[in-house]
C-alpha cells in the first residue's frame, strides 16, 4: 500500500469558520459542565467567538485565499458576506440573551446550534465546489430546522419546525438533483471547473435542467415566489430572534452562494437565468407586498416584507455586472442591519406574559416607550425606503443597476412595490404613534445586550444610509474576483 | 474450467455444506446445552446419541400443515422466511475456508459480510409485521430496535482485526495472523474480541439479549405465526448466520485456517475454530439470564458504542504510528 | 453479460420504484424502497464501485430503511390517512404539469444528451476512496462530520422530555 501523501492543508481561509465552529463546540462543553455555568456566560462566548470570527474576516481583507483544491475560496466576495453573517448573528446572539429565558427554554444547545448555523452561512459564501455548498447549505439549515421548533410546547413553534424541515429537505433534494446533474454535464463539480467545461455549450440539456433545479433549491432557501410558501409560518412560529437569523444570516448567505454560482459557474447560462429570475424577481416583489398589505401578525408581516426584499434583491442579480452584484451585496449588508434590528425589538416587547406580535399590541407605544418607538419607526422607514435611511440608498443602487442594465422595467416594477410597501409598514408607525392602545398595550422588558443590539443596528442604517459611498465601493470592489 | 462455472460449482458445494453443517449444529447446541443441565438430549433418533435427529427434525417440518393466519398480510408473510434465509446464507459467499478455497474472496470481504448480515433484519420484520399478530408485531419493534443499537458496536468491533492486517480481504486478514492470531495481540484483540462477543449475542438475538423471542412474554416472537417449511427455513437461517458469524469471528480473531500441520487440515482447524467460537455463544446463552429492553439499549449506547469506537480510535492511532500489517 | 445484468437489475429498480409509488400499504411500500435501494446497490456493484455498494446496502438497507419501516409501524397509518384526498380536483393539475415534464424529457432525449466528460475513471476499491476522502475531498469530509455533530445535538435538544 503506496502511503497516503495529505495535500497541504491551508488552514488560513478556513478560520473564519473555524472560530465561530470551535466557539460551537466550546459552548457545548461548557454546558456539560457538572456545575452549571450561567447562561449568560454560554452566550458571552458565543458572541466572542462571532466577534473573534468577524476580526479574523477582517483581517484577511484584500488578501484572497482558496484552500482545499479551490472547495474554499475566501475571496473579498466570501469576505463581505461573512461581515453581513457575522453581524446578523452576532446581533441575534445579543437579542437572545434575555428573550429565550423569558419565552421558553434557554440551553446552551440554542447557541451551539446558532453557531453551527453561522459557521454553515459562512461556508456557503465561501464554497467554491458543488459539494460543499451542499453541505454548507445543510448544516446551516438543519440547524435552523430545529432551532425554529424551539419552543416546542407551542403548537405553532412544531409547526413551523416541521413545514420549514419538510419543504426544505425537499428543496435540497432539488439542489442535490440540480448538482448531480451539472456534475453529470461537465463532469465537475468546481465552480471554475463548470465554467470552464460549459463554455460553448450553454444548451446542453443536462445544464439547463441542472440550472433550473439549482433555482428551485435556492428559491426555497431565499424564500422567493413560488418557493416563499414557508416563510410566514416558519417566521410566526418560531422563536423571534431565530426568525430575524432565519431572516438576515441564511437569506444573505444564500443569496450570497446564488450569485457566486451563477456569475461563475454558471455565467455562459445568463441569458437563460436572467429571463427566468427577471419573472421571479417581479412575482416576487409583487406578491410580497400585496399579500403584507393584509397581515395583522407582526411577525407575518415581516416575513411579506422579507419575501419582497428578496424580489428587490433578486433584481441586482438580474442587472448583473459588477454593478448587480455589488448592489446586491450592499443591500445586505442594509437589509440585515434592519431587519435584525425590526425583529430586535419585537424581542423586547411583551404583552400580558406572552410576545406581542400583533400591530394592536404596539398601538400607543410612542407614548409609553417613545425611544422603542422610534427606533421601530426608523427600521420601518428604512425598510420601506426613505431617505437618509440605508434602505433607500440599497434600493437605489439596486434600481440604477438594473437601469444602466437595461432593465427599465423592471426597474419601473421595482419603483412601484417600493410605494405599494409604504403602506404596511406606515400602518405600523400610525398604530404606534396615532392610536390609544385597547387594554394594556405592549411593554418594554429592559434587557442591556438587547438594547446594545438595537444600538448597534440602528447606528448602522444610520450611517449606511448618510455615507453609503465607501461601504459601496467596498461592495463593488467586492464582486470583482467573481467577474474574471 | 470458466470462471463463471468454477464459481456456480463452488457456490453449490459451499450451500450445500452449509446447510449440513447447520443442522447438524442444532444437534451440537441442543448436546451442549442437555449437558449443562445434566440432560442427555437427543437419544433415540438415530442411537446412540441421536445422530439422526437432525434429519428426522426436517422431515418432521416438511411433512407438517402450512398454516397461514387470516388475516396475514398473505404476500409479506410468505415472502419473509426466504428473505430471512438469503442473506443468512450470502454471508458465507465471500468466507474463503481455505486459502483459495471459497465463492469469491472479494477484496471489501468483511465489509460485504457486515452488509449482507444486515439485511436480515428486513425478513425479519418482514415476518413480525406480516403475521399480523401483536406478539409478532411487538418481537419485530424490538428486533429493530437491538439490531440498530448493536450493529455498530459490531463493526466496530470487526474493524479492529481489519485496521490491524490493514486489509478489509478475508485471505489477507488470515495471512495478517501467521505470526500472531488477533485474539492474542496485546489488549487491542481482547477487547475486540470480547466485544465481537458481545455484539455477536445481540445480532443473533441470544440470550441474554434475546427480548425479541422471550417465551414468557412473547411465546416465539416473530415466527410464532409459522409452521412447518416456512418455520424450518426461518430457523436454517438463524443458524446460518449464527454459524457465519461464528466462521468470522474464527477468521477475524482466531487466525482461520492457520494451524498445525498439513495445509489440506487449514478448512478443519477452521470449522474446528468455529465451532469453538459457536459453543462460546452457547455457552453465554445457556448460563445468563435475560435482560430488560431497556438495559439492552442502554448497553449499547451508554456503554458498547463508545467502547468500541475508542477502541477503534486507539487502535487506528497505534497502527498509524506502528504500520499497518501486525 | 453486463448489458444483460444492467438491463435486469435496472427493470428491478424501476419496478421497485413503481411499487413504492403506486402501493396504497405504506408498509409494502417501504419495502419495496428496500428493494430499489437494493438494486442501485446492484448497479454499483456491475459499475466496479464495490465499497460503494456495501455501504449503500448497510447504511440504507441496513438501517435507515428499517427505522423508516420502524417509524410507520408505530404511527400505523390511520383511516383519514390513507382515505381519499380532500382535494382531488388538484390532481387534475399533474396532467398539464406532466404533459410538461414528458415535452421536456422529449426535447432533451431528442437534444441528445451532449458529450458527457465522464469523471476520469478511479478504481472503485476501498483503497481509492479513501485516498480521494482524505485528499481531495477532506474540506467536505470534516464539513460532514460538523453536520453530524449540528444534527445530533439538534434531535437530542428537540427530543429531550423537559427542557
Amino acid at each position: 500500500m503506496t502511503p497516503l501523501a495529505m495535500p497541504p492543508v491551508a488552514i488560513g481561509p478556513l478560520a473564519p469558520v473555524l472560530i465561530v465552529l470551535g466557539a460551537a463546540g466550546l459552548v457545548l462543553l461548557l454546558d456539560l459542565l457538572p456545575r452549571p455555568v450561567g447562561r449568560e456566560l454560554i452566550a458571552t462566548v458565543a458572541l466572542a467567538g462571532l466577534v473573534g470570527a468577524l476580526l479574523a474576516t477582517l483581517a484577511r481583507w484584500g488578501k484572497p485565499g482558496r484552500a482545499f483544491q479551490d472547495m474554499l475560496v475566501l475571496d473579498d466576495f466570501a469576505l463581505f458576506a461573512n461581515v453581513v453573517i457575522c453581524y446578523a448573528a452576532a446581533l441575534v446572539v445579543m437579542l437572545s440573551i434575555d428573550y429565550l429565558g423569558r419565552n421558553g427554554p434557554e440551553t446552551g444547545e440554542y447557541y451551539a446550534l446558532v453557531l453551527f448555523s453561522t459557521g454553515g452561512m459562512m461556508l456557503l459564501a465561501a464554497a467554491g465546489d458543488l459539494i460543499v455548498l451542499f453541505l454548507a447549505l445543510e448544516l446551516m439549515s438543519l440547524s435552523l430546522y430545529v432551532l425554529a421548533g424551539l419552543f416546542k410546547r407551542e403548537l405553532a413553534a412544531s409547526e413551523a419546525s416541521m413545514k420549514y424541515f419538510i419543504l426544505g429537505a425537499f428543496a435540497t433534494s432539488f439542489l442535490l438533483y440540480g448538482i448531480a446533474l451539472i456534475y453529470g454535464a461537465t463532469g465537475t463539480t468546481n465552480l471554475d471547473r463548470i465554467a470552464a467545461a460549459a463554455a460553448g455549450r450553454a444548451h446542453d440539456p443536462l445544464l439547463v435542467i441542472g440550472l433550473g433545479l439549482l433555482l428551485v433549491g435556492f428559491g426555497f432557501k431565499i424564500s422567493s415566489v413560488p418557493f416563499h410558501m414557508w416563510a410566514p409560518d416558519v417566521y410566526q412560529g418560531a422563536p423571534t430572534s431565530v426568525t430575524a437569523l432565519i431572516a438576515t444570516g441564511s437569506k444573505a448567505a444564500a443569496l450570497a452562494a446564488l450569485i457566486r454560482v451563477l456569475v461563475t459557474a454558471l455565467r455562459g447560462s445568463q441569458p437563460d437565468w436572467a429571463v427566468l429570475l427577471w419573472v421571479v424577481a417581479a412575482i416576487t416583489m409583487t406578491v410580497g407586498n400585496v399579500v403584507a398589505i393584509a397581515q395583522s401578525n407582526l411577525k407575518r408581516l415581516l416575513a411579506y416584507s422579507s419575501i419582497a426584499h428578496v424580489g428587490y434583491m433578486l433584481i441586482g442579480v438580474v442587472a448583473g455586472g459588477s454593478a448587480g452584484p455589488g448592489a446586491v451585496l450592499f443591500y445586505l449588508l442594509t437589509y440585515a442591519f434592519t431587519t435584525a434590528g425590526a425583529f430586535g425589538v419585537l424581542t423586547l416587547c411583551e404583552r400580558a406574559q406572552a410576545e406581542a406580535v400583533e400591530v394592536g399590541d404596539y398601538a400607543g407605544l410612542a407614548r409609553r416607550h417613545p425611544v422603542l418607538a422610534a427606533a421601530l419607526g426608523l427600521f420601518l422607514l428604512s425598510l420601506v425606503g426613505i431617505p437618509p435611511l440605508a434602505g433607500f440608498v440599497g434600493k437605489f443602487y439596486l434600481f440604477a443597476a438594473a437601469v444602466r442594465a437595461g432593465y427599465l422595467w423592471l426597474a419601473v416594477i421595482g419603483v412601484v412595490n417600493s410605494a405599494l410597501a409604504a403602506y404596511y409598514y406606515l400602518r405600523v408607525v400610525v398604530f404606534m404613534y396615532m392610536r390609544e392602545p385597547e387594554g394594556a398595550g405592549a411593554r418594554l422588558v429592559p434587557s442591556f445586550a438587547g438594547g446594545l443590539a438595537l444600538a448597534i443596528a440602528l447606528i448602522g442604517i444610520v450611517l449606511l444610509g448618510v455615507i453609503p459611498a465607501p461601504f459601496a465601493d467596498l461592495a463593488q470592489a467586492a464582486v470583482a474576483p467573481l467577474l474574471r | 474450467m470458466p470462471p463463471l462455472a468454477w464459481h456456480a460449482l463452488m457456490a453449490f458445494i459451499v450451500l450445500n455444506a452449509i446447510l449440513g453443517l447447520v443442522a447438524y449444529v442444532t444437534l451440537l447446541e441442543r448436546k451442549f446445552a442437555a449437558r449443562m443441565q445434566s440432560r442427555i438430549g437427543p437419544y433415540y433418533v438415530g442411537r446412540p446419541h441421536g445422530w439422526l435427529q437432525p434429519i428426522a427434525d426436517a422431515l418432521k417440518l416438511m411433512l407438517k400443515e402450512d398454516v397461514v393466519p387470516t388475516a396475514a398480510d398473505r404476500g409479506v408473510y410468505n415472502l419473509a422466511p426466504i428473505v430471512f434465509l438469503v442473506p443468512c446464507i450470502l454471508i458465507y459467499a465471500t468466507i474463503p475456508f481455505a486459502p483459495d478455497l471459497g465463492v469469491a474472496d472479494l477484496n471489501i470481504g468483511v465489509l460485504f459480510f457486515l452488509a449482507v448480515s444486515s439485511l436480515e433484519i428486513v425478513g425479519l420484520f418482514m415476518g413480525g409485521w406480516g403475521s399480523n399478530n401483536k406478539y409478532a408485531l411487538l418481537s419485530a419493534m424490538r428486533a429493530v430496535n437491538q439490531i440498530i443499537s448493536y450493529d455498530l458496536p459490531f463493526i466496530f468491533a470487526a474493524l479492529v482485526p481489519v485496521l490491524l492486517a490493514g486489509s478489509l480481504q478475508m485471505s489477507t486478514i488470515v495471512a495478517a495472523q501467521q505470526g500472531l492470531w488477533f485474539v492474542a495481540y496485546p489488549v487491542f484483540g481482547q477487547l475486540a474480541f470480547v466485544a465481537f462477543v458481545v455484539a455477536t449475542l445481540a445480532a443473533e438475538n441470544r440470550v441474554p439479549f434475546d427480548i425479541l423471542e422471550a417465551e414468557s412474554e412473547l411465546v416465539a416472537g416473530f415466527r410464532v405465526e409459522y409452521s412447518g417449511m416456512k418455520f424450518a427455513l426461518i430457523q436454517l437461517g438463524e443458524y446460518a448466520h449464527m454459524l457465519g458469524t461464528s466462521f468470522l469471528g474464527a477468521l477475524l480473531f482466531l487466525g482461520g485456517w492457520l494451524g498445525p500441520g498439513p495445509a489440506w487440515l487449514g478448512p478443519l482447524w477452521f470449522l474446528l475454530k468455529a465451532v469453538l467460537v459457536f459453543l462460546l455463544v452457547t455457552w453465554v446463552r445457556w448460563s445468563f439470564v435475560r435482560i430488560r429492553v431497556d438495559q439492552i439499549l442502554a448497553i449499547s449506547w451508554k456503554v458498547l458504542l463508545p467502547a468500541s469506537i475508542l477502541l477503534l480510535f486507539a487502535t487506528g492511532l497505534w497502527v498509524a504510528t506502528r504500520g499497518a500489517g501486525a | 453479460m453486463t448489458h444483460a445484468a444492467f438491463l435486469v437489475i435496472a427493470a428491478l429498480a424501476v419496478a421497485s420504484a413503481l411499487g413504492l409509488v403506486l402501493r396504497r400499504n405504506a408498509i409494502h411500500g417501504a419495502l419495496f424502497l428496500v428493494v430499489n435501494l437494493g438494486s442501485v446497490a446492484a448497479l454499483y456493484l456491475t459499475l466496479g464501485a464495490e465499497f460503494l455498494a456495501a455501504v449503500q446496502v448497510i447504511v440504507y438497507a441496513g438501517a435507515i430503511m428499517v427505522l423508516f419501516v420502524f417509524a410507520i409501524m408505530v404511527l400505523i397509518p390511520g383511516k383519514e390517512e390513507t382515505g381519499l384526498d380532500p382535494r382531488r380536483g388538484w390532481r387534475l393539475l399533474a396532467l398539464p404539469v406532466g404533459a410538461l415534464l414528458a415535452l421536456q424529457l422529449l426535447l432533451v432525449v431528442r437534444a441528445g444528451v451532449g458529450p458527457v466528460a465522464p469523471a476520469a475513471a478511479v478504481p472503485g476499491g476501498v483503497e481509492a476512496v479513501a485516498r480521494l476522502l482524505f485528499t481531495r475531498y477532506l474540506l467536505p469530509f470534516e464539513l460532514t462530520s460538523v453536520l453530524l455533530l449540528a444534527a445530533m445535538v439538534g434531535v437530542l435538544l428537540l427530543a429531550r422530555r423537559r427542557v
